[in-house]
């Protein structure tokens, strides 16, 4: 008798009537539904794609380029492929993107302290910033100092020159050009070397505290290793270094590496722009940790940089990291304004250049998407995991 | 990057795509309008005037085709486009037909998805150079660096010169024409590139024009054409004989001013031109006054490129390789019968 009792709740949850059922026969409803619209939607550009004779392939991409690109960290000349040039572009976005976020994190954090100083006068220049920067579309910025600023420097032949063999005009920083010889890697092992000594140096530090109590100097031993240890061996083996000072010959100066001012006014722009959004995350971070931490820690003694560093910055990071996160994969994303400025970035090569020469527009357009999604899912990940460090651990 | 995007919406959901690929002629019909994607900035060839009316070669071109079809010279509307989007606008059907300063290659003809409808204008790519740099030639532009327009048949011919010539150079680029134009007038680069009409053309936008000198180099061929798209045989009809007529036309000594009178003339090949005899209109889907439409409304190809960029108009260009093939040019009509 109770077995019939308890089997006919389970022959009824199979009907139509059940809550459970009917938001189970939705799901997968929604979720054909949603996949027969992406297939649609693919079938039908790829017939009409054919329709008009359009090139649906991905055969470009072993295909010579035939252009040029003026700033390469990687290898490329006309000969290449239209798919070295998707690297290129790709390392570009990158390399942009991450100087942008190294600046913008500094200048962020070092406004988003100041605008909370007690001295007067630096808050105030930290809230102009903030407010001014944050408020003038990151386009126009990029226009001011690629066009106000930077193209504004004098012609090659009046170059300002600054002391040690650099050169500044409107073409770009000209710096002198490193040349190595037999034995400078030697030098970097011993940088290396010396790296390890300071990170093992520093962890045996942190015990002994722990254990003792005292505190060894670990600023002064990792900065003798840091610096003395290679000089020694630079020294040693017999300055296994060269400048070539660049020299003006014809348009420009030659030898020597080149920054270009598009470059310089992207990263400017980007970075400038960013840290005004990161400097008001770090102010607010900051000032959400509770005013009994800061006096508890001076009733401590902790003197009020020890303060800062020790017991508000940590617990403001927890507030800090997620949103910071948002701004990161906003300079990444933003870094594609680079097109209007003549930076050769993803967009500008790829998406510029590539899509109209092959005239493969979806594919590449497709690809690009995809790029970009990449970078941010990744940063996402990254910051994410960071801040799991940082997350207030509940026991 | 606007009309990549709505041509990327357009091919996907297959709506504009559908309705347009069918028979370009009856949309412009249906619609009263024609329209015509054009350079967005270039003096003397696709320019909006004080009133915001477009002028210019190619708009002139434009006009002769709404004449042509739609038997006036006015139903145009026109679509800016940088040389970067200018293709994806026509393949997506944003635009009916594209006239802009696009160079007819092999590739563009057989792999994406549109067709060229003849040669309105011969150019070739050159140099522009400051005077003061003291340069002759193009042979001596070993490590300057170049303005050019991004997407353009220019950054390739420059990468075989330069290579060719064992010479370094390195190139700033620009999707927009005028952002190109002014990178070289503000001193970003020593040399500006592009066609010599376009190189003409932008003496207008800059600052100091004549401190600069087009050197005498033509590094390539550039036939520049309107264009259709693909699979519509009809289309691309109109499209060229509008402009074989209006090269006919000034063969034949046709004018704007004296159409009317010609329409008696005992000649038989103005006759045929202007619908008098023969059945070119019929054949064409247009009416039979089409080419006088065209001629009367906008001209023969030589009143055209007189008043745009010819003579009479502050550019001041040869015709050269534009003049009449009877006049040692290469503009030359095939027989209208």
């Amino acid at each position: 008798m109770s077995d019939v009792l308890l089997a006919a709740p389970s022959r009824r949850s199979l009907s139509l009537h059940d809550a459970k059922v009917r938001g189970i026969i939705y799901q997968v409803l929604l979720a054909v539904s949603l996949l027969a619209l992406a297939v649609g939607i693919a079938v039908q550009t790829a017939s009409n794609m054919r329709a008009r004779g359009i090139p649906l392939s991905f055969g470009f991409w072993n295909e010579a380029a035939g252009f040029d690109i003026n700033q390469t960290l990687i290898p490329y000349d006309t000969l290449s492929t239209y798919g070295q040039a998707f690297w290129v572009g790709v390392v570009n976005t990158l390399y942009v993107s991450l100087l942008g976020i190294v600046l913008a994190t500094v200048l962020g954090f070092v406004v988003g302290i100041a605008r909370l100083s007690p001295n007067w006068i630096v808050s105030k220049v930290a809230a102009s910033y903030v407010e001014i920067i944050r408020n003038i579309p990151l386009l126009l910025q990029l226009l001011f100092w690629y066009n106000a600023v930077l193209k504004t420097l004098p012609a090659p032949r009046a170059s300002i020159e600054l002391p040690g063999g650099i050169y500044l005009n409107n073409r770009g920083l000209i710096i002198p050009e490193i040349q190595l010889y037999a034995g400078a890697g030697t030098v970097g092992l011993a940088f290396l070397a010396a790296t390890i000594f300071c990170v093992a140096f520093w962890s045996y530090a942190r015990r002994a505290q722990n254990r003792t109590g005292k505190q060894l100097p670990v600023l002064w031993v990792g900065l003798a290793a840091l610096i003395g240890l290679p000089l020694i061996v630079f020294l040693l083996v017999g300055s296994p270094v060269s400048f070539v000072t660049p020299d003006l010959k014809g348009f420009n100066y030659r030898g020597g590496h080149q920054l270009y001012p598009e470059f310089a006014a992207l990263l400017i722009g980007l970075s400038v722009y960013t840290a005004s959004f990161i400097a008001e995350i770090v102010r607010s971070g900051i000032q959400a940790v509770p005013k009994g931490q800061t006096e508890a820690a001076h009733a401590l003694g902790l003197a009020p940089g020890k303060t800062l560093r020790l017991v508000i910055v940590p617990q403001a990071l927890r507030i800090i990291i997620p949103p910071l996160t948002s701004q990161y994969l906003n300079l990444t994303k933003n870094s594609s304004l680079a097109v209007f400025i003549g930076y050769p970035d993803l967009v500008q090569i790829f998406a510029g250049t590539v899509l109209n020469q092959t005239g493969a527009a979806v594919q590449v357009m497709a690809i690009t998407l995809s790029v970009y999604l990449a970078i941010s899912l990744v940063t996402s990940m990254a910051m994410n995991a960071f801040n799991q460090r940082f997350a207030i651990v509940e026991r | 990057m606007q009309a990549i995007l709505k041509g990327l919406v357009g091919a996907a959901v297959g709506l504009v795509v559908s309705s347009a690929s069918a028979a370009t002629i009856e949309n412009v019909r249906k619609n009263g309008v024609l329209t015509c994607g054009t350079n967005s900035a270039t003096a003397g060839f696709s320019l909006p005037d004080n009133e915001g009316k477009w002028t210019g070669f190619v708009v002139d071109y434009c006009r002769a085709v709404a004449a042509a079809v739609l038997g006036d010279a006015q139903k145009v509307r026109f679509i800016p486009l940088t040389p970067k989007d200018r293709f994806t606008a026509l393949q997506s059907g944003e635009i009916d037909i594209l006239a802009h300063n696009a160079t007819w290659t092999s590739s563009r003809d057989t792999s994406l998805g549109i067709l060229f409808a003849g040669t309105y204008f011969y150019d070739g790519q050159g140099f522009m150079v400051r005077k003061a740099e003291n340069i002759g030639s193009a042979k001596d532009l070993d490590g300057a660096s170049i303005c050019v327009t991004q997407g353009t048949t220019t950054e390739l011919n420059l990468a075989d010169y330069f290579r060719s010539h064992s010479m370094t150079y390195s190139t700033v680029g620009f999707a927009d024409e005028e952002a190109v134009v002014k990178a070289y007038d503000e001193g970003r680069c020593d040399v500006l590139s592009a066609d010599t009409s376009t190189l003409n053309a932008s003496r207008q936008r800059m600052a100091k024009a004549d401190d600069s000198v087009v050197l005498p180099e033509l590094i390539s061929k550039e036939p520049l054409g309107p264009a259709v798209r693909q699979g519509d045989d009809h289309w691309l009809n109109v499209a060229k004989w509008t402009l074989l007529v209006m090269v006919a036309a000034e063969e034949l000594g046709v004018t704007s001013q004296n159409v009317d009178e010609m329409k008696s003339s005992e000649n038989p090949n103005i006759r045929r031109l202007l619908g008098a005899e023969g059945s070119l209109g019929k054949d064409l889907g247009l009416g039979d006054t089409w080419s006088v439409d065209v001629i009367k409304q906008v001209g023969n190809y030589g009143e055209v490129f007189d008043r745009n960029i010819g003579k009479a108009s502050p550019l001041k260009m040869e015709r050269g390789l534009n003049a009449l093939w009877s006049e040692g040019g290469l503009q030359y009509a095939p027989p209208i019968r």
